[in-house]
């Protein structure tokens, strides 16, 4: 195993593992957050709160955090090796036949991490450490995130900032999912092509799924 | 065909290098890129002037010795060829033409345009090989191959180690030599009696010598003379974790 663990194969597996887990987290959170759109907003102070307290949820929201410190740390890690491999560059810029969307991982990556703690000192880091700033409870135990997420949709350089933000995150996804199985050395004539299609319909889902819950709350007059 | 090159001089490999323009008149449109280098040559050694170094060797696209980034692409603006198999047809009349060796902290630059390539044999004498004792030749037929692993073998055989995956790659990763070298032996049964061993060998040696890591960009599929593809990069990390969970030695 530690032939496994040291080596650059080795790291990229933790890295795709790691990114395959966000990847799962990503649509479960938006399922919850669609709540807000397709049913109303207490139905989704429910799910949040569930989210929050749920022991076992607890656990997995351990696993989360150390998913996301992993492939950060990785992806970080293999990039400056990467860097390093390379000292004197080309002058002409290389012209070679590639995917587009992997020629700027690091690129997405740096504005989704930005945009990551944004997102987590805005809702994550109010709800679980500053209770005062919070709007009172909708019902006993149950915290109104609602109001907290209406209201930041309700700012539109703020909505800008996520349209931006959930459309690079799609770019980094586009690539993402199918090489992490490239990864793991999973390749077949009729399968890979299928992986291939899901990477992009979940990109997809991720971009327009995210976007359309804040410009619905945007431009709606009813929240 | 008249071109203006820019063309990539250094000393040797401690020496800071630079570009220097040439003007280079009356090249054939049927011409080698590498016999438009001679020419090129013969003129400067009549002027008495130092001659650029290249590396070329057989220039019929077998041996690998070829190298050049050429206008951003590795051996030229053309699609599985070496650069002694690329024409000056393919560039238009009066074009500008960047030549520059292979980038690579693994590939040092000798001189000009010639860069030292032993890393890929020192990722070679790590494993890529069969050391046990095959006997001597069998009957035919006596070991059964399936046609699918013989073809599979054989294409991933096909790769010469001239280095464009690495040149090309953004990361300068040598994946795809070490997936060509690790599937052509894995792929039939002499090769497979050592395959663990092999494949944790010669990454560990891949890593040690400073290539960058694989981000399946695709560049070294579209660029290897060979056509090399990417499901090779797929078996050596199949291969490599098995090989990584199985294995009790560590290299």
């Amino acid at each position: 195993m530690a032939n496994l663990l040291t080596s650059s194969i080795g790291k990229k597996i933790t890295m795709s593992l790691a990114g395959l887990f966000l990847a799962v987290f990503l649509l479960v959170h938006l399922g919850i957050n669609m709540l807000l759109i397709v049913s109303d907003t207490y139905t989704f102070n429910v799910a949040a709160n569930f989210m929050a307290s749920n022991k076992l949820i607890k656990v997995v929201e351990i696993v989360l955090f150390l998913g996301i410190f992993l492939h950060i740390i990785y992806g970080i890690w293999l990039q400056i090796q990467n860097w390093m491999s390379r000292p004197v560059g080309y002058a002409k810029s290389n012209n070679s036949q590639t995917s587009f969307f992997s020629k700027y991982m690091i690129h997405t990556a740096v504005v989704i991490l930005i945009f990551l703690v944004i997102h987590l000192v805005d809702f994550f880091f109010k709800s679980k450490f500053m209770k005062d700033s919070m709007p009172p409870e909708v019902a006993p135990g149950i915290e109104d995130m609602a109001t907290i997420v209406i209201a930041k949709f309700k700012q539109l350089p703020f909505v800008i900032i996520y349209l931006v933000c959930f459309l690079l995150l799609g770019f980094h996804l586009f690539h993402a999912f199918q090489s992490a199985f490239q990864t793991f050395g999973f390749s077949h004539k009729k399968y890979t092509p299928c992986i291939k299609t899901v990477g992009v319909i979940y990109a997809l889902i991720i971009i327009f799924g995210y976007s359309l819950i804040a410009l619905v709350i945007y431009l709606s007059p009813n929240y | 065909m008249d071109f203006t090159l820019k063309i990539w001089r250094q000393e040797n490999a401690k020496a800071k290098g630079r570009f220097e323009t040439y003007k280079i008149s009356n090249i054939s449109s049927d011409c080698s890129f590498l016999e438009m280098l001679d020419q090129l040559n013969e003129t400067l050694v009549d002027k008495i002037e130092i001659p650029i170094c290249f590396d070329h060797d057989c220039r019929e696209g077998i041996c690998g010795m070829c190298s050049l980034y050429i206008n951003g692409r590795p051996h030229g603006p053309d699609d599985d060829i070496t650069t002694c198999q690329l024409h000056m047809r393919k560039f238009k009349d009066g074009d500008t033409i960047t030549i520059e060796p292979w980038r690579a902290k693994a590939f040092p630059v000798i001189k000009d345009l010639m860069v030292d390539r032993n890393a890929l044999d020192k990722i070679i004498q790590a494993g890529g090989y069969v050391s046990i004792s095959t006997g001597g030749v069998p009957d035919a037929n006596s070991i059964p191959v399936s046609k699918k692993n013989s073809d599979l073998a054989m294409d991933a055989a096909q790769c010469i180690g001239c280095g464009a995956c690495v040149a090309t790659c953004k990361n300068a990763s040598a994946m795809l030599f070490v997936a060509a070298k690790v599937s052509h032996l894995a792929l039939l049964p002499q090769g497979k009696v050592e395959a663990k061993e092999r494949v944790l060998r010669m990454v560990r040696k891949m890593d040690e010598l400073g290539f960058g890591n694989c981000t399946n960009t695709g560049a070294c599929e579209a660029e290897c003379p060979k056509s090399i593809t990417l499901t090779n990069i797929a078996r050596l990390n199949r291969e490599f974790i098995f090989a990584g969970i199985l294995s009790e030695d560590k290299y």
